[in-house]
């Protein structure tokens, strides 16, 4: 299952910068979204997926799965939401401003001032 | 002690010349400056009775000891005759630069802290046994020379002159220092007299060669030799004390210091010696010949200057040889080193003076244009004598210093025939040929120095000012120095005994242990022989082409402007570091944010992936994975085709659903993977994501068809595809090689015994690990601040200004 789920994070990966690496600031943020799902399994898919049990103290179980890739992905999980939604929201304003959410002429350059 | 702060002396006093030159504005500053020179020279002047015997003084001032860096002033018989001529000199320059410089027009305080520093500086260079505290001092020559050239900061020509300068002189220093610091890695010692006590050792050394070259481009920047003498004659539009000062006196010996203090341990290098005396030459034949292409005063005696640079050199070069020559002592070979020292010390006293003529003719006439000029003399008698006194020194004319130097180079030339190592005698011939041509043509440019300004009809009347004598005090130190061309001419056994058999000692510990040794004696009249007969071919064959110079001097417009070195210069210095690098780096630096991710991510995916395969680390097992299950595949399934909809989606709302559809099947796989806060958390965040996906949309444009070229689409393509390759990999090989197991044991063993908790994953977030989790909020508090000001913060719209 573990060698499937490494394809899978590649996967996942490479969608993810060929929309980052696009014109349009909405494509490029989804991209950071299938970006950071990618990491996530990619977290746990590295912690291994041995064990039968969740983390959770049960009567007579001793087998449980790895906790600590769950609790990194948790804390991932609410920093990307963090940045996610600043990033939507900068994408927003720039828009407003700027009227454009091309790349390609939001250029910054010293031609540019 | 003392004898280590008198080298800063110059730069203590300097501290206190804005004083004077603020608050006692009646006498000129530079009376205050002369007591420092006056006071160190008669200072140094008391070690001549010890070093004379061939003895050394040394006083040490610890700077940072645990790097074995410390300040050392050690004087023998070559670092005493440079301390001597650095403050001689320079208390005649600055009592020529007091009548030089106007007290109300200058601003004398920032001319005179300048060669306050240079003094300091120049000290420090010759008397520093330490390397590093060597290139400290040796840097800050440069940079007070910048200083000097660019005194006349408003002109274009000086602030041009005071750059090229610095760029030369700086990145020869550059390279010195790498040689110092391969020199004291072979030594494991910064001591200048240690190295040499262990030079046999470093000569077996792999790096000593390239040791050799690095010292020698510092020393050769420095000392104006080809091909980098072109930072000279641009140093011309300094003040003229300046370059009498710097410019042939001192800063552009200390790189014949440098050859010199270095010649005990690189005498044994054949490279040594074909590169110093070579280049020397060289430079003594390429100086010599383009000096009487100059018209500008200033410019004639800058190629000259660099041309007898080249002949003190090329004799350090051949008294290199002396380490080979078995008896060398008794043979030809003793005279280079000690003409060198000789010549030295005539350079100082002809050379510092024709300056000050220079200063003098400019100052009172107005022009320093050699075709303007002529028929001074009878206006300038006492200037003409000057003039005429250091010109035939320089040409060799008997009975001035000149003379005498000139005759034991000759000798020392003739003597590289006799030689038959290293090739010598092949090309040992073409030595003395090349040394008669380009003495014939320093000739020609000395009297056509001091002919050409002096004699002659000249037309008086249009020049910009009404020539007369200059005053009395501007021409006492060229008066001296005058003198001294004379007097070392009558007097050159005594010259001899105080300054240059001990230098010589110095030079060639190999050779002498005692100045008393050293069996030269001076004579101006040593019988008729090749040296002589030589002398009268050149005074022959120099006055010849000196009277028809008007005839032949139009070979030199024959010679392509565009082939010079000034012009390599100007195309390394602008063309090639100013504009082709401009367009080189605004060739990747677009300004275009996808570009530059594209290459990060490709640049970043080849080096892993080569890492990963060059390392030969890849491998994969099947061992230890878990088995696969058909709703697993399912799930898989579903990942993948919602991604690719994300994707390829042509309008928004499909690609930001097809997000969601992707965020709730990753929740489902921690549903599967048993990771129950996970899959909670995820599906929460997932709606909220979509929700504020949903809101910008609604503000956000439309998606337009992606316009592009076909090369970036590809390349695009490629890049995502490596970086994904490149995740996969990774993990694949890091999921075989696993090597350590996981801390996993000890929360599970200790969640409720020690935390009393039963949710492994909490205990562990707020427990265990809480810090990450205090942070985490923190992040979340950020974002959503900063939100609220980007949305509430509108201060363009109000006029202001961030």
């Amino acid at each position: 299952m573990e060698i499937i789920m490494a394809f899978v994070c590649g996967f996942l990966f490479m969608a993810a910068i060929y929309l980052i690496l696009s014109r349009s600031l909405l494509r490029i943020i989804i991209g950071t979204g299938l970006l950071s799902h990618g990491a996530h399994l990619l977290i746990l898919t590295m912690g291994s997926f041995k064990g039968s049990a969740p983390p959770v103290l049960t009567e007579g179980v001793t087998d449980f799965v790895d906790p600590l890739p769950q609790a990194l992905i948790l804390t991932a999980i609410v920093i990307s939401f963090g940045v996610t939604a600043f990033f939507l929201v900068l994408a927003y304003r720039a828009y407003q401003e700027l009227k454009t959410d091309d790349m390609t002429e939001l250029k910054g350059s010293d031609d540019i001032e | 002690m003392f004898q280590v702060l008198c080298i800063f002396i110059p730069l203590i006093a300097a501290l206190f010349m804005p004083f004077f030159f603020k608050k006692v504005r009646s006498i000129h500053t530079g009376w205050f400056v002369l007591v420092v020179p006056i006071f160190l020279a008669s200072y140094y002047a008391t070690f001549i009775p010890i070093t004379s015997k061939g003895d050394s003084v040394i006083a040490q001032l610890h700077w940072i000891p645990s790097l074995g860096i410390s300040f050392v002033s050690y004087l023998d018989g070559l670092s005493l005759l440079f301390s001597i001529l650095i403050t001689g000199i320079g208390a005649l320059v600055v009592l020529y630069s007091i009548f030089y410089l106007n007290r109300t027009k200058e601003q004398l305080h920032n001319f005179y802290i300048y060669l306050l520093m240079f003094m300091s500086a120049m000290l420090g260079v010759v008397q520093s046994d330490n390397m590093m505290t060597l290139y400290l001092f040796w840097e800050l020559t440069s940079i007070s020379s910048f200083l000097l050239i660019g005194y006349w900061f408003n002109r274009d020509k000086s602030r041009f002159g005071a750059l090229k300068s610095m760029m030369i002189t700086v990145a020869g220093g550059m390279l010195m220092l790498g040689g110092f610091v391969l020199l004291a890695l072979m030594g494991d010692t910064f001591s200048i007299r240690e190295l040499i006590a262990q030079a046999p050792e470093l000569a077996a050394n792999d790096l000593f060669v390239l040791a050799l070259i690095l010292i020698l481009l510092g020393a050769f920047t420095k000392s104006a030799q080809f091909p980098f003498y072109i930072w000279l004659p641009d140093a011309m539009e300094a003040p003229t004390p300046v370059s009498a000062y710097l410019h042939s006196a001192t800063m552009v010996k200390a790189g014949i210091y440098l050859v010199a203090r270095f010649t005990p341990i690189f005498a044994q290098s054949e490279v040594w010696i074909w590169l110093v005396a070579g280049i020397g030459l060289l430079t003594l034949f390429w100086g010599s010949f383009f000096a009487v292409k100059q018209t500008d005063l200033k410019g004639i005696l800058a190629f000259s200057t660099v041309s007898q640079l080249g002949l003190i050199m090329s004799l350090l070069g051949v008294g290199a040889i002396a380490f080979h020559v078995e008896g060398a002592a008794d043979s030809a070979f003793k005279y280079a080193t000690f003409a060198a020292i000789f010549h030295l010390i005539n350079h100082a006293t002809f050379k510092g003076s024709l300056f000050m003529i220079a200063g003098i003719v400019d100052h009172e006439t107005g022009t320093r244009d050699i075709r303007k000029l002529g028929g001074l003399m009878s206006i300038m008698p006492v200037s003409f004598t000057v003039a005429l006194i250091g010109s035939f020194s320089m040409a060799g004319i008997p009975p001035f210093n000149g003379f005498l130097s000139k005759e034991m180079f000759l000798t020392a030339m003739l003597s590289i025939a006799e030689f038959d190592l290293f090739n010598f005698a092949t090309w040992g011939i073409l030595f003395p040929i090349i040394a008669w041509i380009a003495s014939v043509f320093t000739f020609i440019y000395s009297l056509y120095f001091v002919f050409r300004t002096f004699t002659g009809k000249g037309n008086i009347a249009q020049l910009p000012h009404k020539p007369h004598e200059a005053p009395m005090g501007m021409l006492i130190s060229p008066v001296i120095l005058a003198v001294l061309v004379v007097g070392i001419f009558f007097i050159p056994n005594i010259v001899a005994d105080l300054f240059i058999k001990p230098a010589v000692i110095a030079i060639q510990p190999f050779l002498y242990t005692h100045p008393e040794q050293v069996d030269i004696h001076i004579s101006a009249w040593h019988g008729v022989n090749t040296e002589l007969l030589m002398t009268l071919g050149i005074f022959a064959i120099g006055f010849v082409l000196f009277l028809t110079l008007s005839k032949w001097q139009k070979i030199y417009n024959a010679f392509p402007a565009k082939l010079t070195l000034n012009n390599l210069y100007d195309f390394i210095i602008y063309e090639l570091s100013g504009n082709w690098m401009y367009r080189l780096s605004s060739s990747y630096m677009t300004g275009s944010n996808r570009r530059y991710l594209g290459l990060m991510f490709g640049a970043f995916s080849l080096i892993v992936i080569g890492t990963l395969f060059s390392k030969d680390a890849f491998y994969v097992t099947f061992e230890g994975a878990s088995p696969v299950h058909l709703h697993q595949v399912i799930l898989i399934i579903v990942l993948v085709i919602g991604t690719i909809t994300t994707v390829f989606a042509k309008s928004r709302i499909t690609s930001i659903v097809a997000l969601g559809a992707v965020g709730y099947t990753v929740s489902l796989f921690f549903v599967l993977f048993k990771a129950p806060d996970l899959a909670l958390t995820q599906l929460v965040i997932e709606t909220i994501s979509v929700a504020l996906f949903l809101l910008a949309f609604y503000h956000l444009p439309k998606f337009k068809k992606e316009q592009e070229r076909n090369r970036f689409k590809f390349g695009r393509a490629l890049v995502s595809f490596a970086v994904g390759a490149m995740v996969t990999l990774v993990a694949l090989s890091a999921h075989s090689q696993k090597l350590v197991p996981s801390i996993a044991e000890y929360y599970k063993e200790t969640v409720y015994s020690l935390a009393g908790g039963g949710n492994i994953v909490n205990v562990i977030l707020v427990d265990y690990r809480g810090f990450d989790t205090l942070f985490e909020i923190t992040v979340l508090a950020i974002a959503g601040m900063a939100i609220y000001g980007m949305i509430k913060l509108r201060l363009s719209r109000k006029g202001g200004k961030l």
